[in-house]
């Protein structure tokens, strides 16, 4: 099997898996981060967001070759802030977002992606940013009110 | 104040061990538990608590019941401490393991967790406190009675003495249970009611592997089943040449599941299976692509088109099961001035929890060790000790964090399959599903039809009520709810329709659905007797307060009347705002009663918008806050969505809708934008929240919808008929 780089949470690994491994399988089964959640494997429900360069992708249906070498950053919800200090991570935790939990992680990273992009979005601008990622515990209207919170925070 | 007799006997005295270095484990031991509907000053209690008073003078305290999202983790550790008089933050939560000597009900299911734990939970904090005053009164030579305590602290204020509990311990322990246990007065509570946060929310924001799919060990292999496609069919033959071939795999085989006398928990619709056993998921995926295998038909394979016409047809087979009449309803319709009916269907639903079904299992010859996301690890345990033959007691059973549960982890044949395949390659395996293993396998909501009929008078009056239910298998109606007891003339008749599709609860069992009908239902009637829909409920309340029909009736009709009015007066019921629609939709189940009304707008295009959500639930004491508002905020979205999008649909037997590209959940932009809830205030003894907040919101969309377009909704998903149709949050 071929041999990956990956820059990963600002750490360099290597894995040997097949070409079209989804880089959430290299996650969660080869390097134990397991923060990062499969939902689907088809990219639509947004369990496994991660972020690539600062913009978030779905990791189910991105292939480990896709983002070998060193000009591709992953960021996953494990090296998102170092000590759970980011504004997203702080106003899910003053919301008290979570139903289950199972995936806040995805929610988290595609909402931090979402500030990045557009540090102060309405209303419409975050649902619209959010609906590609599923909650079955309906926990939308707090998600849209940490989002709010985290970006007055930033 | 309450006093709880604690039935002491011998066995009753602390048991003490050391916890690792780390503290004390105190052990409380009491006889049985809290039984349903029984005065509780007369019951004795076997809920075991575990605290653990740790030398850094924090608090242990286990949570003994499955945590699936309803908040139980918190909420359960919550009530004890607010007995033992800790503050919160000298609090840590841990999961307790399956312990059938120290636990009871350890289950999540019904939303039974807090009701059936109330006193017991209380007990076991009061009754430590106890001990911890009775030790420092021993010590200082004082009466018990001028001993306070407070934050973990016992205090004698007029001689300024303090000691923390840890520093007690050894004496407490020394002292027996009482005999009774006085219980704080609710106005004294000082954590219950307020808004605590979830005790796994740093976990859950930092990605901590806290549920069953992030569980594993180095020398464990990952395993995948293939099932059946479709219900009606069963294994005949595979080849697996070309697939045990592959990179990583390590062996391809079939298990069989079957027990010779299956517990409810074991409902099942494919208990032969072909597993691919390899090092990774994403190589065992992929192998499971190259197995080759051979159905066979066994049964008939079902579509969703026949099953309509089989539900329509059973109502006219005479073969109905009257549950409830009371007087005589069909001299009442033939005297009718006017009859209004109604026939409304809902799809099969699958449960889709985020996490798919996994489980770990390291299966020995003599003990077995399971790992992973069950709402019913006890039953688990039994069925895996018959399908391994291993005693029970060698088996244990520990409850990861689950990422949803909604009923579909009530039946644990994935725990029974990682057991079987453990035991056959000798290996500690996890169990994945894919999401479309898990959509695809049953245990469905099943599909439902309710016909309602109701006769009123000339002055108008509602003198006939009746409605017939079917359903794929089961029909869901409540013969002995709202509005039985409020009609002279009723009844309410079951039919069943036979499936090889399996079916199970699905939160709300039958309410999710039966609410929402019925509540439409009642708005047609009220709008035929020229009544305001809340107005006209109320009297339906007034008549079951002060002259009810019947004996059986299962509500309390001044609670359910009260969360109505409650909803009326917050919502500002009544008020005709410009370009707003309305509709109302009240439900009792699962103990508590739930009022909600609903906001629409519409935006540019004339599309529907919900703009906001109002909700009174009566629950008794809310034992979190927060946790509270977030289950009716989640069961009012969750309710919604499935009411207006989700669906699962069958042709030859095989679910036409395997992932999320076509089984629609709702999304974010479709949720409301606000929902206010309110609780009455009234210190009952609390019940559950998990299930309650879901099931009227149907209801109040679809009669909101009719204020908006001036047509009624029939049929569930209501959103999928018209793909004109778009509503938004």
């Amino acid at each position: 099997m071929p041999q990956y780089t990956l820059t990963i949470n600002n750490q360099e690994h290597q894995v040997d898996v097949a070409a079209d491994t989804p880089i959430l399988w290299v996650l969660r089964d080869h390097l134990k981060l397991v923060g990062t959640k499969y939902g689907c494997g088809i990219g639509q429900c947004g369990a496994c967001t991660i972020h690539v360069n600062g913009s978030a992708v779905r990791s189910c249906s991105l292939p480990v070759s896709a983002v070998a070498g060193g000009s591709m950053q992953l960021t996953t919800i494990e090296g998102l802030s170092e000590n759970a200090d980011h504004p997203v991570q702080q106003a899910w935790l003053e919301v008290d977002v979570p139903q289950c939990g199972y995936c806040q992680a995805g929610q988290i990273m595609s909402a931090a992606a979402l500030l990045k992009s557009n540090p102060n979005p309405n209303e419409d601008e975050i649902k619209t940013a959010m609906s590609g990622n599923l909650c079955r515990c309906g926990t939308y209207t707090r998600i849209n009110k940490a989002i709010a919170l985290a970006a007055q925070k930033q | 104040m309450a006093f709880i007799k604690t039935k002491y006997n011998r066995r009753s005295f602390l048991k003490v061990s050391a916890a690792g270095g780390a503290g004390l484990m105190l052990q409380f031991s009491w006889l049985r538990g809290m039984a349903q509907d029984t005065n509780p000053a007369e019951e004795a209690f076997d809920l075991n608590a575990y605290i653990r008073v740790n030398t850094d003078g924090t608090v242990t305290i286990f949570s003994p019941n499955p945590e699936i999202g309803q908040n139980v983790k918190t909420s359960m550790p919550l009530i004890v401490a607010e007995e033992l008089d800790v503050a919160w933050d000298q609090v840590h939560v841990e999961q307790a393991p399956l312990n059938t000597d120290k636990y009871q009900g350890q289950i999540a299911g019904g939303s039974q967790s807090i009701r059936r734990s109330w006193d017991g939970l209380r007990m076991a904090g009061a009754s430590a406190r106890h001990l911890f005053l009775a030790a420092a009164a021993k010590k200082w030579d004082i009466p018990i009675e001028d001993l306070i305590t407070e934050d973990g602290q016992v205090k004698h204020l007029p001689t300024n003495q303090f000691v923390a509990y840890p520093d007690l311990i050894q004496d407490a322990v020394m002292i027996p249970v009482p005999e009774e246990v006085k219980l704080k007065d609710p106005a004294d509570f000082k954590l219950i009611g307020t808004a605590v946060k979830n005790v796994d929310g740093m976990g859950i924001a930092t990605g901590k592997p806290l549920f069953g799919l992030d569980y594993m060990r180095d020398d464990a292999l990952i395993a995948m089943p293939i099932h059946p496609p479709a219900f009606g069919q069963k294994l005949k033959s595979f080849d697996a040449t070309a697939a045990k071939a592959m990179p990583g795999i390590h062996d391809v085989f079939t298990i069989n599941t079957t027990l010779e006398k299956p517990q409810w928990s074991d409902v099942n619709a494919f208990n032969e299976l072909v597993v691919v056993v390899g090092d990774s998921t994403w190589q065992v995926m992929q192998a499971k692509k190259a197995v080759e295998v051979s159905w066979e038909t066994v049964e008939e394979l079902e579509d969703t088109a026949t099953h309509q016409e089989k539900m329509e047809q059973v109502f006219s087979s005479g073969n109905g099961e009257v549950k409830r009449k009371d007087g005589d309803p069909d001299d009442a319709f033939a005297k009718a001035d006017k009859i209004v009916e109604a026939s409304y269907y809902g799809s099969f639903l699958a449960h889709n929890t985020m996490e798919p079904m996994n489980f770990f299992a390291d299966v020995q010859a003599d003990k077995a060790e399971l790992v992973g996301p069950i709402q019913t690890p006890e039953s688990l345990r039994k069925s895996a000790s018959a399908l391994l033959n291993i005693p029970e007691e060698n088996i244990t059973v520990d409850m990861t964090r689950m990422g949803g549960g909604f009923g579909r982890r009530l039946y644990g044949n994935f725990g029974l399959e990682a057991a079987a395949i453990s035991q056959k390659i000798g290996k500690p395996v996890k169990l994945v599903y894919s999401r479309e293993d898990d959509m695809t396998q049953g245990t469905y909501r099943p599909s439902y039809m309710l016909k309602y009929r109701a006769a009123l008078d000339a002055d108008k009056n509602l003198i006939g009520f009746e409605v017939r239910g079917s359903g794929i298998p089961e029909s869901p109606i409540f013969e002995n709810r709202y509005p039985a007891g409020t009609v002279s003339n009723y009844k309410a008749e079951n039919f069943g329709v036979e499936t090889a599709i399996s079916t199970g609860a699905w939160r709300a069992p039958r309410s999710n659905f039966t609410a929402g009908a019925e509540q439409s239902f009642l708005d047609e009637v009220a709008e035929a007797a020229g009544k305001d829909p809340i107005d006209f409920r109320l009297e339906l309340f007034d008549k079951a307060i002060s002259n009810p029909v019947g004996e059986r009736n299962d509500y309390d009709p001044e609670r359910y009347a009260g969360v109505l009015k409650l909803v009326k007066e917050k919502s500002n019921w009544g008020a005709e705002l410009d370009g707003v629609y309305r509709g109302v939709s009240a439900y009792y189940c699962h103990n508590s009663y739930v009022a909600q009304v609903i906001d629409l707008v519409k935006d540019e295009d004339g599309n529907p918008v919900i703009k906001k959500v109002w909700a009174a639930v009566d629950c008794g004491i809310v034992v979190n806050k927060e946790g509270a508002l977030n289950q009716i905020e989640g069961g009012i979205v969750d309710g919604l969505g499935h009411a207006l999008y989700s669906q699962l649909t069958f042709e030859k037997g095989k679910a036409m809708q395997q992932n999320f590209n076509r089984y629609r959940l709702i999304k974010n932009n479709e949720a409301p934008a606000e929902i206010e809830v309110f609780f009455v205030e009234n210190g009952i003894a609390p019940t559950g929240l998990g299930e309650p907040g879901l099931p009227p919101v149907a209801g109040a969309f679809a009669n909101a919808m009719y204020k908006a377009t001036g047509k009624r909704y029939y049929r569930q998903p209501y959103m999928i008929l018209d793909q004109q149709e778009k509503v938004l949050g």
